[in-house]
């Protein structure tokens, strides 16, 4: 990676869980960089590992089932796997804050959510409870929460108003280093504007970091200048946002580009990538995209692929394509196919 | 209400109390579904889509108004009756992590309500039938021992479609049933459902806040807002020439998968308001950009200003020729 300072990088990460039928490898030597102020997008398959690799950062995982089997994570150039729980106590929820997929495995049902808010306030602040509360009701201002449901407990609330509360939650300490895990999904668009909208402000208040999970494409191409394309436990394509969306090489990335529908089009059927996601316990030999790849030829069911640099910081994990491409591009001179 | 209606809702009302007054989820809505269509049903989080939905199958119970189904008024039907009626009307949940009992594995989950409704006498029925439900939504077959909190969201979404269907319902409301998978399920998800559609002739009730996923899969639109519709229409024209100011801002708001493309968007301001005890006038005046003096005053009735197309706006012709 380039010498820029890096607030993330995880290097090698692996991650497992101990299921009935066996091992599920869900994060398979994870290698990702994020710098100071730098948006990356995560996209993948359900099942693929992004949540995994979340919950390795703040230290999450559940275990058992689960085990962080190698690897480090430098979060500011320390490593994350080597703190106390202590010491990560006082950085959840501080200097990284995430925001979680299912909005009630993080909040209380028997707590009113100004209260839930102005806990984490007073958690990571010097401040006194009236200004913990009174921040609590500017947060929910903040995601479009009027101060008078400020005293609502969580059931009171739809779907869309618990993940705003979430959201609330996660930026009232005002974090570096911001994990979304997918933020959005149950929000109608406007108000997903309005939110995303708050992400870039906090971003440029205080150069806050993101790692946005999501499927939302769209949000991708607003939100980030990097993304990450995980497939079973392994990133296989990792580009700026502007090279993988004109560009996509990996067939699985251009499988998602045609699986979405196009608002600006009809289509009768939408293109899916044939298959399911392979069974965890028991991932394909070579490259795990293989028995679902249009491309495959026999090679890919061996060896498995690593990642090869295309260009200036587009990386893929295809031989295939990669050779094709740079054939193509004339980048090795040789003959093209 | 043509020959080909199956459901017709009629000034269809749910509020709730809470301890600060009436909440107006749901607030004199009416409309009617064609057999095999889809609509779909957008709007703000909080609208009361999901609400719309539970009152329409009776899981929760309307405050005032009409369900008709086949003509016939569901909402007045006894629990005896209505149990017969759970068969042919289903919901799919929003949430694939919670609506789904932890304790039960896919077979149990999915042979619930062919149990409970006592279809498929011996066990060696249901396990086909199990079985077959799994094929019919793409879940391997492998995974029938599984538990829910050990399949991610793609197949959990599946076994809440597989139950849905057990009992070969007409009428399926499928609250968000893509909103938590990620793009390539829910390819194969959509595609499901239409073939399904196809193959079965369902009508849906399509919810959802993703209007890319919706404009795809829906024949008609109805746009909500507050327990309001404020515009219905075919999904063309909706899409084409939104009239209602929050379709517009609406459809202006939604993120492209190009980079590259900028569009004019219509960021709106200010809050939405309250649910409880709103006030006369449009719903969503707070936030309008093209707000009259007439606007907070008056409530804007749903009016069909051209064949087929509805729209609750004091200035609808005015927005449409101005666009136009
Ligand atoms: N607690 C657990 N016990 C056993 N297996 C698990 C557990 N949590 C996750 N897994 C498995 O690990 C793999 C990765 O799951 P993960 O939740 O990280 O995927 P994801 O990319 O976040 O998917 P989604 O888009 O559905 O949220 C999956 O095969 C999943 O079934
Ligand atoms: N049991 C309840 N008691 C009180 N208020 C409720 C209840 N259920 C829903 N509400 C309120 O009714 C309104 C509509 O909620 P509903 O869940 O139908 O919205 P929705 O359009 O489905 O939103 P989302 O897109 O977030 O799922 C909201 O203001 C919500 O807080
Ligand atoms: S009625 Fe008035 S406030 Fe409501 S949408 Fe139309 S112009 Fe805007
Ligand atoms: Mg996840
Ligand atoms: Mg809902």
């Amino acid at each position: 990676m380039e010498d820029r300072k890096l607030i993330l990088d995880i290097q090698d990460l692996s991650i497992q869980y101990r299921v009935e039928g066996g091992t599920v490898h869900a994060v398979e030597n994870l290698n990702l960089a994020l710098g100071y102020g730098e948006n990356l997008g995560f996209v993948g398959e359900t099942g693929a590992g992004k949540t995994t690799t979340a919950l390795g950062i703040m230290r999450l995982v559940p275990d058992p089932p689960g085990r962080i089997t190698s690897g480090r994570i430098l979060f500011e150039g320390a490593d994350l796997l080597r703190k106390t729980e202590d010491e990560m106590r006082s950085i959840r929820g501080g200097k990284i804050a995430m925001i979680f997929q299912d909005p009630m495995t993080s909040l209380n049902p028997v707590m009113t959510v100004d209260k839930q808010i102005a806990e984490m306030v007073l958690l990571h602040n010097d401040v006194t409870e009236r200004q913990a509360l009174d921040r609590a009701v500017e947060m929910l201002e903040l995601v479009g929460i009027r101060s008078e449901r400020a005293r609502d407990y969580p059931h009171q609330f739809s779907g869309g108003m618990k993940q705003r509360v979430v959201i609330a939650i996660a930026l009232a300490c005002n974090p570096i280093l911001l994990i979304a895990d997918e933020p959005t999904t149950a929000l109608d668009v406007t108000i997903q504007a309005q939110v995303l909208e708050l992400m870039r402000e906090l971003r440029r208040k205080i150069n806050t970091s993101l790692v946005m999970i999501t499927h939302d494409l769209g949000i991708v191409a607003e939100m980030c200048d990097k993304v990450a394309i995980m497939y079973a436990g392994r990133v296989v394509e990792y580009a700026t946002t502007e090279a993988l969306y004109n560009r996509p090489v990996h067939p699985y990335t251009e499988g998602l580009f045609n699986s979405i529908p196009d608002i600006d089009r009809d289509e009768e059927e939408l293109k899916v990538i044939q298959g399911l996601m392979p069974d965890p316990t028991n991932l394909p030999s070579g490259c795990p995209f293989h028995p679902r790849c249009p491309y495959a030829v026999e090679s890919c069911s061996r060896e498995a692929p690593g990642m090869v640099e295309i260009e200036p910081g587009h990386l893929v994990a295809c031989p295939v394509r990669t050779e094709h491409r740079l054939n193509s591009v004339g980048w090795k001179g040789g003959a093209g196919r | 209400m043509t020959g080909n209606t199956i459901v017709e809702v009629k000034n269809l009302k749910k509020y709730f109390h809470t301890k600060k007054g009436m909440l107006h989820a749901v607030d004199d809505v009416s409309f009617t579904i064609d057999k095999g269509e889809t609509l779909g049903l957008v709007g703000e989080s909080g609208c009361g889509k999901s609400t719309l939905g539970r009152v329409m199958i009776r899981l929760l119970e309307a405050t005032s108004g009409e369900v008709r189904f086949y003509g016939d008024d569901i909402l007045k039907y006894s629990s005896g009756r209505m149990k017969d009626m759970r068969k042919r009307v289903q919901i799919v949940f929003q949430d694939p992590y919670s609506s789904l009992n932890p304790r039960l594995s896919v077979s149990d989950l999915i042979s619930e309500p062919l149990l409970v409704n006592r279809v498929c006498g011996s066990t060696a029925e249901r396990t086909g039938r199990v079985l077959e439900l799994m094929d019919t939504v793409g879940l391997a077959r492998r995974l029938v021992n599984s538990y829910p909190h050990e399949l991610d969201g793609g197949r959990r979404q599946r076994i809440g479609i597989a139950r849905s269907l057990a009992l070969s319902p007409e009428f399926i409301v499928l609250d968000e049933p893509v909103s938590a998978l990620d793009v390539c399920i829910q390819a194969q998800v959509l595609n499901l459902l239409n073939s399904l559609q196809k193959q079965f002739g369902y009508t849906y009730v399509f919810i959802s806040h993703n209007l890319s996923v919706v404009k795809h899969v829906s024949d008609r639109i109805a746009v909500m807002y507050l327990g309001k519709i404020v515009e219905m229409s075919d999904y063309q024209s909706l899409f084409k020439e939104p009239l209602h100011p929050y379709t517009q801002a609406l459809l202006s708001a939604i993120p492209i998968p190009k980079v590259g493309e900028k569009r004019d968007r219509l960021i709106l301001e200010g809050d939405v308001p309250s649910p409880i005890e709103p006030p006369d006038g449009c719903r969503f005046a707070g936030r309008c950009f093209y707000r009259q003096e007439i606007c907070t005053r008056k409530t804007p009735e749903l009016h069909e200003i051209e064949p087929g197309r509805f729209v609750a706006c004091h200035f609808a012709r005015n927005l449409s020729r101005r666009s136009s």
